[in-house]
């Protein structure tokens, strides 16, 4: 494990940082939210991936660099800060993760030079209820011969709304509930008997409600062996988890920062609103965590790198402290904005709103410390 | 980030090892028991005899503080060379030789402000374990505000002549030597501070120890009466003992961070998660039963990762030359937090089973743990409260202002 950055990894996160910073700053999600579009263009989207962001997961020889987990965590942290909208979990770290370690040569030629080249979005459809339970899946793969025929829903698909190809999570033996049974198939948007239902989110970043009606899939769809996806999505949604958690690192920063900015220039009784030992407290409280956070999260990012046997319960702490962490800090942004961080034209708004998606996508606080819990035994 | 290790460290390693496997008797690789502790100096009586052998050998190399220089009896080893010790110690799970507010606090002070006579006059006998040293500081009028200390120095031309009342002295009445603040001005407040040293055994110098909550005595009040010290004593320059002073603080909260209190506790206790197990029962899961209990607990120990990933990565950045700030408040205040919660954790858990005082009827490690428990209401007390803690990140790592 390795808490020190390479020089490698140094200049991939200050090359990203100057990008989210110049290009994609908080004022591009607003611009894309009151042109009533949810999540990021095809333009950034280009740009992100000619920057090599979008393959950095990915083998060398299918376009990718290979540069590691913590590489991606940069990134991710960078884009962060300023709320920037984009695919880069889905499609480079989840789709990228999922077919590389468990699809075919066939798929793996297909689609990761596609995903790393940035001119397609590959997205996971888990979830069908509200909450986060890769067990509970219950849309049904039945067997019809050549092939299988997929009938069911999924919810809240993130990116699900710019995807070109959707990794669909469907039971082929068992029941809802049971982790064993279930199958993971590479299913085209355009696909007949799909639809894609487009959401409008509170974070604006977008999302889409999937319903499969009959849609039909040959048996090179399924992506690694009928019935033990989990075997896959167990490692896929570690780094889902410790992925977001980085992203997350991203947006506290920037939010503390703004407020600690606020405390040291605001007055109040003729004082700097930051001189006042009720506030200070509570910023020194939130930088303590922070600086916790980022702890767990660098460790989770490079055990994955490592192949460090331990990923997963690296991955539930940093994803519950993460959760934990921005739920509060974002919280405080407002309270200390006042009244200017009740308004729209504020950020403290939109850090908060990306907040609660970031706290449930892949798991929650509470989802995470249980299963910290249930790795340690008690 | 594995790298090839030069050949030097490789030598170096292979040396080490070799004369850890000659030296280190085999009773002192087995885990520490909280009454085989030695502390040093001249009323150490060696509870287990191996130590005094293991203290004497690694003092000798000057390995309790392998990074001081070689010339006041330090090991005078590189970072790396002592990383590599350090590693070769773990390997074989070695004790550590000594406990010392001279290793962990006054020494590294006395190495950055002290002259070249003390230094060789105090620094061997710290390293060797000769001289236990304790801490002068809180006064019954100065505790957070510790910078409004007024025990009395006068300069009557041949010494010293100190007059005052200390507090809150850890093991004052088992030290040899005590470190101290001291007021030598009483018209300015911070600029009136000197840093002082003399012998406990001084005329005048009485510890009293103060039973604390818990039934222990780890501190004492020390009542200085007329107590003649010799001019050659004061460190640094007169007045300007209170650099010194924040200097050392920093030391101190590194120390107790470090260890996180402790962390584990005592040998003897269990963790609150096997506690809750024992006493409230397991599901069909085999999880805890008291599905609230779990969640607060689970807390605590994800907590109690955080943090040590944090001290972890401190460690690894600051031997990386990186700035880490001032990350000792941080880790204080945390390590206070982890320590409590978990005592309380650990109480709860037990149930009535937590309650027990002493004598029959009750678990040994039960009691050691409610113990424990009570002492744990000083670690956000001593060494800077959490308050102040919160305050120095506030001020000095965030940059907030004073309110004026």
């Amino acid at each position: 494990m390795s808490f020190v950055l390479s020089e490698d990894q140094q200049m991939l996160r200050d090359t990203a940082l100057s990008f989210a910073a110049d290009t994609l700053p908080v004022a591009y999600l607003r611009g894309q939210r009151d042109a009533g579009r949810q999540g990021a263009d095809a333009a950034s989207r280009e740009q992100l991936a000619e920057l090599g962001f979008y393959g950095v997961l990915i083998a060398e020889e299918f376009g990718g660099s290979e540069f590691g987990m913590v590489g991606m965590g940069q990134i991710l942290e960078a884009l962060g800060r300023t709320l920037a909208p984009s695919a880069l979990i889905q499609s480079g770290v989840i789709a990228a993760s999922a077919i590389g370690m468990a699809g075919s040569e066939a798929q793996k030629s297909e689609y990761l030079p596609k995903i790393a080249s940035g001119e397609i979005v590959a997205a996971l459809a888990l979830d069908e209820g509200a909450h986060f339970a890769p067990a509970q899946v219950a849309t049904e793969a039945e067997s019809n011969g050549q092939g299988y025929t997929l009938t069911g829903g999924k919810r809240y698909v993130p990116n699900g709304h710019e995807a070109d190809v959707f990794i669909i999570a469907a039971r082929t033996f068992g029941e809802a509930g049971d982790a064993h049974g279930i199958s993971l198939f590479l299913v085209p948007a355009d696909a007949g008997g799909l639809s894609v239902q487009a959401l409008n989110t509170v974070d604006s970043h977008g999302a889409a409600h999937l319903s499969l009606d009959g849609v039909t899939v040959g048996p090179d769809q399924l992506v690694g062996d009928a019935d033990k996806a989990s075997d896959i999505l167990v490692p896929v949604l570690d780094r889902a988890a410790i992925a977001q958690a980085a992203e997350i690192l991203g947006s506290v920063q920037a939010a503390f920062d703004m407020t600690l900015e606020y405390l040291q220039t605001r007055k109040q009784f003729g004082q700097l609103i930051g001189s006042f030992q009720g506030l200070q407290h509570r910023a020194a409280k939130m930088f303590t965590d922070l600086e916790m956070t980022r702890s767990c999260v660098a460790a989770a990012l490079s055990a994955v790198d490592d192949g460090a046997g331990n990923i997963s319960e690296l991955a539930s702490l940093a994803k519950a402290k993460a959760s934990e962490l921005v739920h509060l800090v974002s919280n405080e942004t407002v309270q200390m904005h006042g009244g200017i961080g009740m308004t729209d034209e504020h950020d403290s708004g939109l850090y908060m709103k990306r907040a609660r998606v970031q706290e449930a996508l892949w798991g929650g606080t509470s989802y995470h410390r249980d299963r910290y819990g249930r790795l340690g035994g008690y | 980030m594995a790298f090839d290790e030069p050949a030097e460290l490789e030598a170096f390693r292979a040396e080490t090892r070799a004369w850890l496997e000659e030296n280190c008797p085999p009773a002192m690789r087995t885990p520490m028991k909280d009454d085989e502790i030695v502390w040093g100096g001249k009323r150490e009586t060696f509870k287990n005899p191996d130590a005094k052998i293991w203290l004497e050998r690694m003092g000798e190399k000057g390995w309790t503080a392998p990074v001081w220089p070689a010339e006041y009896g330090g090991g005078g080893l590189s970072k790396a060379e002592a990383r590599v010790l350090e590693q070769e110690l773990r390997r074989i799970k070695a004790r550590p030789p000594l406990f010392s507010f001279g290793l962990w606090m006054f020494g590294p002070a006395l190495l950055e402000f002290g002259n070249h006579e003390q230094k060789l006059r105090f620094i061997p006998d710290i390293v060797k374990g000769k001289t236990r040293w304790c801490q002068g500081y809180s006064e019954p009028g100065a505790g957070s505000d510790l910078a409004g200390l007024m025990t009395k120095c006068e300069d009557k031309g041949d010494h010293w002549l100190i007059n005052g009342q200390k507090v809150w002295t850890s093991y004052a009445d088992q030290a040899d030597w005590i470190f101290c603040l001291v007021r030598t001005d009483r018209e300015k407040k911070h600029e009136g501070i000197s840093f002082l040293v003399f012998d406990m055994e001084s005329e005048g110098v009485e510890a009293r120890p103060i039973k604390l909550i818990s039934g222990s005595s780890p501190f004492c009040e020390t009542f200085f009466n007329d107590v003649k010290v010799p001019k050659d004593q004061l460190v640094g320059e007169l007045n300007k003992g209170w650099t010194i002073a924040k200097r050392l603080l920093q030391f101190e909260r590194s120390s107790i961070s470090a260890g996180g209190f402790g962390g584990t506790g005592g040998s003897g206790i269990l963790g609150p998660e096997d506690y809750a197990k024992q006493h409230i029962g397991v599901d069909g899961e085999g999880r805890i039963a008291d599905g609230d209990l779990r969640g607060r607990i689970t807390d605590h120990k994800m907590y109690a990762k955080a943090f040590a990933l944090t001290v972890a990565r401190s460690q690894e950045q600051s031997k990386a030359g990186q700035e880490v700030g001032h990350t000792a408040s941080i880790l204080k205040y945390a390590a206070a937090k982890m320590n409590q919660d978990r005592h309380e954790l650990l109480i709860e858990a037990l149930g009535t089973e937590g309650l027990g005082w002493e004598g029959e009827g009750f678990d040994e490690g039960a009691m050691k743990a409610t113990r424990g428990w009570l002492r744990s209401k000083g670690n956000s007390i001593e060494g800077g409260t959490s308050e102040i803690n919160l305050n120095v990140i506030a001020k000095r790592v965030l940059g907030l202002k004073e309110h004026q």
